[in-house]
């Protein structure tokens, strides 16, 4: 079994040299926010007893949920035998890994003791979906990692699709596993629901191709190498499929609360009263984030234009942070309910809706993340044979040539 | 002084003034043991083994319980060194008064709410080191080695009961381990309990002469606490849940 598609180190020129380096300073700051407020404490952050978990958590679910999707990919291609998406099966998986540990870099540097790290590796509580997480993201590492190695070894090529079979079932638990860290808190209304799993797992497809997508579309550009129509419209196909599929669970979701009593006023809330909750639903996980993109991608002229469709990437990638946003802190900024019909009130602000003001730290921790992810996409497309010398039609899709 | 009912010149009848004395005590003890047998709370020797013989339980009666008194909550934080900061948003509260209005009767309760010691504790279920865990006796603490400052019990607790120490303590006490970076809550007085005593909140409250809080054993039907829930009953905050709390409420409706 031979793979036809030849692959090269991208070139080190000066594009790419420019760009790593801003991202290595984002990168820096990051680490730099992280040793503030470790070093201060969490005090200097947005984050309080009432919003306990912010920004940082906003970005790191996102890129560990994005990391599931990207590999995506590579699975339509394995698993799937789709054979015009195999020659981006390689980069996907690093893309996957990569996306994976700068969201837990994230979390880790955001810990009360990141020094404790070597508690959470040891001592588990298998009571918690959170330990079980930690087990499914190094075992997300692990076949991930497998997969690319028989991908990219000749003498382990003949076993790929095996690899590939158990990364892409192991990438459904683990995106059912985070899902379900939010999914299990039945103490509030915005959660406990089992529908967050399953939601979880679309919200993937729809993040992590459309990560693929930019890195995809920045590498090329950078180095020089073709990005065929054949793949860019079929990535931007299934990608608008995938944005459409997240809004029909958001749809879901949204209604399966309004028909439940108890989740009436929340819905209320979150849907015309929430102030900067309200607006980030409405402005940016539907308008910026499913709708604008959608327009783009299905529109018979601007969903051929490939700086639109890099475009429509991006919006979806910020649309998937809008949701992370208004899932993880509008759902703390509402208020538990300790009675179901009382109105309550205290001086730990019980009755009240929470406010949070994101810090500087905080957001720049977050960006670290993602320029960790960037720079480990970018050195491992340098060292790696991960991007195929050319993406063309003829290249993706052999038939084309015998048009 | 010289005896007066002869002239033997003795002094007075020191049989008598004894008899009285023991009298006066016996009917003394007679009278108020029966009340602090009740209250008593049996110490638990250091080298026996904590056991699910006990749980510990308060109940708090929130018609004896005032508007404008927080003796529980000076009492807890004054114990444990929980200090202000002047950000209320980020300093921990262990205990806080909770003002509850029934919008229909208009009738506004006021009482404690702290951890609620489940049975079965979310805190602890979420916890991905262990760190958060229940005693057998009911009280469920935090291990401050094994907690990493992740904050999921924060996002699992029904009570809010739980406060992340944002900042360096200043003058930690010996007897409330605290750490910046870690999460930490009502402990129930867990080394004074342990030596027979009750928790800081309850003792304020009696000593405030409120008797609004019962600490006790829930697991001897002769406790006070038991006693008093078989004659009224007790509510637990957020019954629905299914979670057995070891605090339970009089008097909210």
């Amino acid at each position: 079994m031979k793979n036809p598609v030849e692959y090269l180190e991208i070139e080190l020129n000066k594009s790419v040299l420019t760009f790593l380096a801003i991202v290595a300073a984002v990168l820096g700051a990051g680490l730099l926010a992280a040793l503030y407020m470790e070093h201060e404490g969490h005090w200097v952050t947005g984050m309080s007893n009432q919003i306990v978990w912010g920004l940082p958590h906003v970005f790191a679910v996102f890129l560990i949920v994005a990391a599931s999707g990207a590999l995506n990919i590579a699975s339509i291609g394995t698993v799937f035998d789709k054979y015009q998406y195999k020659p981006l099966g390689r980069l996907s998986a690093w893309i996957a890994m990569a996306l994976l540990v700068g969201g837990l870099m994230i979390l880790v540097l955001d810990l009360g003791r990141p020094d404790r790290l070597i508690v959470a590796a040891t001592k588990y509580n298998f009571r918690s979906i959170f330990a079980w997480n930690m087990i499914l993201y190094n075992g997300f590492l692990f076949f991930t990692g497998i997969y690319l190695w028989f991908m990219m070894d000749y003498k382990m090529y003949k076993h790929y699709p095996k690899a590939g079979f158990a990364a892409f079932v192991w990438r459904l638990i683990l995106t059912t596993g985070t899902g379900s860290i939010f999914g299990f808190i039945v103490a509030r209304t915005a959660y406990a629901s089992a529908l967050l799993a399953p939601m979880f797992i679309i919200m993937s497809f729809s993040y992590g191709l459309a990560f693929k997508m930019v890195m995809l579309k920045l590498a090329c550009r950078f180095d020089g190498r073709e990005l065929g129509e054949k793949i860019l419209f079929r990535l931007k196909n299934l990608l608008g499929t995938f944005v459409g599929a997240v809004l029909l669970m958001t749809i879901i979701h949204h209604l399966t609360n309004l028909y439940w009593a108890k989740a009436h006023d929340y819905e209320i809330w979150i849907l015309t009263s929430g102030g900067i909750y309200t607006a980030v639903f409405w402005i940016g996980q539907i308008g910026l984030g499913t709708l604008l993109p959608l327009a783009i991608f299905y529109h018979p002229t601007l969903g051929r234009n490939r700086n639109l469709i890099l475009l429509g990437a991006l919006l979806v990638i910020i649309g998937g942070l809008a949701q992370m946003y208004v899932t993880i802190i509008a759902g703390q900024a509402y208020p538990m309910p300790l009675f179901a019909d009382k109105i309550v009130s205290s001086s730990f602000y019980d009755g009240v809706v929470a406010e949070y003001h994101p810090s500087l730290p905080e957001f720049l921790l977050g960006l670290g993340g993602f320029a960790l992810t960037i720079l480990a996409t970018f050195v491992g497309m340098r060292v790696l044979r991960l991007l195929p010398s050319s993406l063309s039609d003829q290249v993706v899709d052999p038939a084309h040539s015998k048009d | 002084m010289s005896c007066k009912s002869c002239d033997c010149n003795q002094p007075a009848q020191p049989e008598r003034r004894s008899f009285l004395g023991g009298s006066v005590s016996v009917i003394a003890s007679m009278t108020i043991l029966p009340g602090l047998v009740l209250h008593e709370v049996k110490a638990k020797p250091d080298d026996q083994r904590i056991s699910d013989k006990n749980r510990w339980g308060i109940l708090i009666d929130t018609r004896k319980c005032t508007t404008e008194c927080d003796a529980c909550v000076t009492a807890c934080h004054n114990k444990h060194g929980i200090e202000t900061h002047g950000r209320p948003d980020k300093d921990p509260q262990w205990i806080r008064k909770l003002k509850v209005e029934d919008p229909l009767t208009r009738k506004v309760s006021s009482f404690p709410i702290m951890c609620q010691h489940c049975e079965h504790p979310p805190c602890a279920d979420v916890c991905p080191t262990g760190a958060s865990f229940r005693r057998e006796d009911g009280i469920v603490l935090v291990d401050r080695h094994l907690c990493i400052g992740c904050r999921y019990c924060m996002m699992a607790c029904p009570y809010k009961a739980r406060s992340f120490l944002h900042e360096e303590t200043e003058n930690p006490l010996p007897h409330t381990p605290r750490g910046k970076g870690t999460v930490e809550s009502c402990n129930m007085c867990v080394y004074t309990v342990d030596k027979g005593g009750i928790p800081a909140c309850v003792e304020a409250c009696k000593l405030e002469g409120h008797q609004a809080m019962i600490f006790g054993d829930l697991n001897d039907p002769e406790s006070e606490i038991s006693q008093a829930l078989l004659r009224e009953g007790g509510q637990q905050i957020r019954e629905d849940l299914g979670l057995n709390t070891g605090v339970r409420y009089q008097g909210i409706n």
